[in-house]
Parts: structure tokens; sequence; C-alpha cells
């Protein structure tokens, strides 16, 4: 497999999974140790999730998942608990920028939430822009996303983007 | 074709004509981040290799959220971003200033700005016609290193308010009625322009509720068009310079328009554990309360607290009831002060904490256990977001928080008030 290409087991969530069910304040507050929070990661959502989870696990969820706060502890606690992408039918708007942002790979997709269920193993490749279900033989499109936010998404987030490129390429636009 | 407040304001920074839809890279004219997550803005922008801040007089820090502080990480934290301040020249509001959105409305919003915060609520900004968004910590960063970022020019849902809301019915009544109306995805991804009679008549203050509260709905920004009350309140906090007249085009396009009429509307709350759950207070007035807290960027100014003082003079807080009230900010506390609305607070049982974010986000002064029941002014009532995942948080207004305070449990204002 390719660096951009991620297999997994499956975590099932439903709509509007919130930040403070994600990470909630009274972690984030004590604390700048992600390892610490890791330990709650989606507790709210799943108080078993932070014992259960293991590194190259996917997040399959509803619509508007990582909805609140700006809370860029959100996306990368997620990264840091193993999760190798987030497939939900949309995103709140300021969790998908930091997952770009922090490197965790969030994919939009309608149709693959409906037909999944927690254990199935599922298939994302970044560059294709493709979902595949490989337990129930299905694949669909994800929803395309501008060029330059993939670029950073592949260099593994902002800072690595802008540390090998010298800046962001999102500069040029003009 | 005409444009939105958002086209125009996004025109304007990018320094060319764009339309919703576009991605566009803006000159931001300010930058503000806190305790939540300052440190994390300040490191990122170290690990980009950046050494100075693009411009200090842009960048603004506000120690808010756990302040003064309640643990010693969070005390850590708070003297890098002091020592962050002094070094790079970027003014820092230090504890007890007040909470970091009241005060960038206060001391430098202007109609027409783009400004990013490493905070969700800074959607309040367009309250006086400003566009104001929610950005991460690390982009906050390269902000802070650029002065720039790209931004998706949002389509605009047009959100008419006609009307005039009853007694006791307030702006925070209004937006929950609206974020019931809309739901919390709503409007992902699109910026609101609030209209119609009802706005115009609301102050300011009401304004700012309004406008903190896009967001709940998913929104990127919510606007209300600049008039006669916005230069007010800049005279009033002794901006009136920076005052500039900011509307849409009468043909602007819209993804969307609500009308919404809000002559019948009685006092609501946002029940647990989602902001659009909005039922009538008269529904759920069986449910008993354990903490009340009165705060907040949606709901802690004068008028907030003015109302509270009102059902609340001259009584007691219900003995089971904790009654926690915090000013949004020094200048509101000062104010809340001279009209003695502070004294009747306090008089009432109410413990008045230092401006501040205090229990709104559920890190201290006042963290809800298992269980327990608080009725809260602010604009998230998310499991886990004021303390334990099995405590439950209900939004309300000023007046129904201070109602509910009384009694010791959720009621309507217009039961207490003439009593
Ligand atoms: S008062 Fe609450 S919502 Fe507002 S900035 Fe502070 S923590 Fe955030």
């Amino acid at each position: 497999m390719s660096s951009h290409v991620f297999r997994g087991r499956v975590w099932k969530f439903g709509d509007n999974v919130t930040t403070d069910e994600i990470i909630p304040g009274r972690y984030r507050f004590k604390t700048d140790d992600i390892g610490e929070w890791a330990k709650h990661v989606l507790e709210g959502a799943d108080p078993e999730f932070p014992k259960k989870v293991r590194p190259g696990d996917v997040v399959v969820a509803g619509k508007n998942f990582g909805s609140g706060s700006s809370r860029e502890p959100a996306p990368l606690v997620i990264k840091h608990a193993g999760i190798s992408a987030v497939i939900a039918k949309s995103f709140a708007r300021i969790f998908f920028r930091n997952a770009i942002n922090v490197g965790l790979p969030v994919v939009i997709c309608e149709q693959l939430p409906d037909v999944t269920e927690a254990g199935d193993v599922v298939e994302v490749d970044l560059e294709k822009g493709m979902v595949r279900n490989l337990t129930k033989s299905v694949e669909f499109a994800a929803t395309k996303i501008p060029n330059f936010l993939m670029q950073i998404l592949m260099d593994g987030g902002l800072v690595e983007h802008i540390r090998k490129r010298g800046g962001a390429v999102w500069q040029d636009i003009g | 074709m005409g444009k939105t407040i958002a086209e125009k304001l996004l025109s304007r920074a990018a320094g060319k004509d764009v339309s919703a839809g576009d991605i566009v890279v803006a000159s931001i004219d300010l930058a503000m981040t806190h305790d939540g997550s300052g440190h994390l803005a300040i490191r990122a922008m170290k690990s980009m290799g950046g050494e100075r801040v693009w411009d200090p007089s842009k960048v603004k820090i506000v120690i808010d959220h756990v302040a003064p502080s309640a643990f010693d990480r969070t005390s850590d934290i708070h003297n890098e971003l002091r020592e962050f301040a002094h070094q790079q020249e970027v003014q820092l509001y230090d504890v007890g200033s007040g909470i970091c959105h009241q005060l960038m409305i206060e001391d430098h919003v202007c109609p027409g700005m783009l400004a990013v915060a490493t905070d969700s609520h800074t959607c309040s900004y367009g309250a006086l016609g400003a566009f104001g968004t929610g950005i991460g910590a690390t982009e906050m960063g390269a902000v802070l290193m650029l002065g720039k970022l790209w931004f998706m020019v949002p389509e605009t849902i047009k959100i008419v308010l006609s009307g005039s809301p009853p007694p006791l019915t307030l702006p925070k009544d209004i937006v929950l009625f609206v974020a019931g109306e809309v739901g919390v995805d709503g409007a992902t991804y699109r910026a609101i322009e609030y209209e119609g009679d009802a706005v115009r008549e609301m102050s300011v203050s009401g304004r700012i509720t309004l406008c903190n509260m896009a967001v709940e709905m998913g929104a990127k920004t919510g606007f209300v068009s600049t008039d006669e009350k916005t230069r007010e309140y800049l005279a009033k906090v002794g901006r009136e310079s920076c005052f500039q007249e900011v509307t849409p085009d009468p043909d602007a396009e819209y993804h969307d328009v609500i009308e919404l009429e809000v002559d019948g509307l009685e006092p609501v709350v946002a029940c647990p554990s989602q902001v659009d759950n909005v039922r009538a207070v008269a529904e759920v007035d069986d449910v008993e309360v354990n903490q009340v807290f009165i705060g907040s960027c949606t709901n802690g100014r004068l008028e907030d607290l003015l109302i509270a003082a009102q059902i609340l003079d001259g009584k007691r807080v219900h003995p089971s009831v904790r009654a926690i009230v915090i000013p949004a900010s020094r200048r509101v506390f000062l104010e809340a002060l001279k009209l003695r609305v502070i004294e009747k607070l306090a008089k009432a049982g109410c413990v008045i904490a230092p401006p501040g974010c205090g229990p709104c986000a559920g890190a201290h002064m006042g963290v809800l256990g298992k269980g327990e029941v608080c009725v809260s002014t602010s604009n998230r009532n998310f499991v886990g977001r004021m303390g334990s995942p099995d405590a439950k948080v209900y939004l309300a207004s000023p007046a129904t928080a201070a109602a509910s305070a009384l009694t010791g449990r959720i009621t309507d204002p217009r039961e207490v008030l003439n009593r």
C-alpha cells in the first residue's frame, strides 16, 4: 500500500459528534500533554473507545462530525490515538480545516457511512479519492477537495508543509 | 450582480472582486488568540520558522479561558503567553480583563474588518458588520507569520426576523428559536445575514448574542448590517471614527431566505445535549436545577446582568441553587458596579466571579458533577461541555436563568417578575 492508502477496522459514530465529546475542556485545560488527552479520545461519544481503539483503525461517522469548538486538539487527539482516517457524510467547518492542518486524513463521503457497520474493514485511497468497504465489497468516490488542501494533507499537515516548501501553497492563490 | 456582506468584505480583504464559491487569500486585519490555544499557535509559528509576528498592532492575546489559573500547567501556559506578548510587543489582556470576544468588540473590531481568532465564536464580530471567523491553532501559527489566510467565500443564508418579541422574550430566546428552526448543521460552511425589524430594534448587545450563535448552526460567520445603533455603540466605546456602512447589495444572491415571526415567541431553552433541541420553558418547568450560570460571550453584557438583577432584586436565590454571575469584561463589571447591579445580585446570593469565561468551557469555577443540572446563558449544552458527561445543561436567556435561580427549577421569567 502506498502511504496514501489506509486500510483499517471501523468504529462507527452517528451525526453531530461534537468537539466536547472528542476531547472535553475538563481534560484539555489541565495539561497540554497529548498522550494524556488521547486517553479520553471520543470518550463522550463512546466511553469504551479509548481503551479499544487500535492504531490503523478508521472512524466512520454521519453528518457534521466535529461540530462545536475550534479546538485543534480534537483532530490531533484522534490522530494521536492512531486513527488513520475519518470518513463522514460531512464535517463541521473548523474541524475540517484543523484536521488537514494537523495531517489527519478526513474524507467526505455521503454513501459509505450508510452501508458501513462497526468492525467492517474499509480502505481509503486519498490520492485517487476513493473509499471502499472491503467487508461489504462496495466502493464509492469521495467528495473532491481543492488540490492545495490535498497537498497539505499529504505533506503531513501545515507545519510540515510550510517547512518543506518554505511557505504555504495557498499563498500563491492571489 | 449584487454582493452579500460576506462577498463584499472578502473582496476588500482579497483585493479583488470575489463571489460565493471562490477560494481566496485575504489579508487579516485582526488576529486574536487566547489561553485555550494560544501556546499551540505560538509553537506552530515557531515550528514553521516564524520568528516575529507579521504586524504586532494587529495581534491580540487574551487570558480568559482559565483565568485566574486553576492548574499549574495552565499557569505555565499563561506565562508562555505573557512572555511571547512581551517579546513580540503584542497587546496582552491578562486575567480579569474579560472574555476575548467581548474585549475585541469593545476595543478593536470595526465594521468591514476581516478578523480571525482561535475560537469558534469569533463569528460574534458580525454584530458590528465585521467578518469574524474561527480557525485552529496551527492555522493561527501561519497567520501570525504571514498575515494572510485562505478562505472559501461562503454562500449566505438570509434570516429575516419580523415583528417585535413580547416582554421578557430576549435576543437569546430568538436565536435559540432560530437554531431550532435551522438545525445544528443547517448553515454549515455558509454565512448568515440577520435582517428584519426585530433585528433593527435590537441593541448591539442583542445582535452580538445573535451572531455569537451562528456557529452553533454550523455557519462560518453571522452578520447584522450596520446602522445608527452600530455608530452609537462605537461612540460609546470611544471608537466612532471607525464606523463605516456595511450592508448587502439589494440584488445580492442568497442560498436561502428564511422568514421568521418573533411576535408570538415565548421564552425557550435548548435542552441537553444539542443547541437545536429547543422547547418552550413551560414544557420543562418541572426540571430541578443545581447551578445557574449567567455570563459568557453570549450573555455576559450589561443588559443581561440588568435583567437578571431586575428579577432577583430584593429576593433570594433558591437554597439548592448555586448562581454564578460573571461580567463579560471589566468595562461591563464597572458599569454594573456603578448601577448597583452587582450589589443586587450579590445580596440575592449570587456568586460574582471575575470577568472571563468562567464555567462555560468546563475547566473551572463551577464544573458540574454527575447528574447535575445547569441552566446557562452560554452557547453550548454538549455532553461533557461544562463538566461530567452525566451533567445536563439547558441554554437559556439571562431572564430565564435568573428566574430559575429563584425557584430552583427551570422557570419562565414571566412567572416571577411581578410576584
Ligand atoms: S465564554 Fe465560553 S464560548 Fe465564549 S469564548 Fe469563553 S469559553 Fe468560549
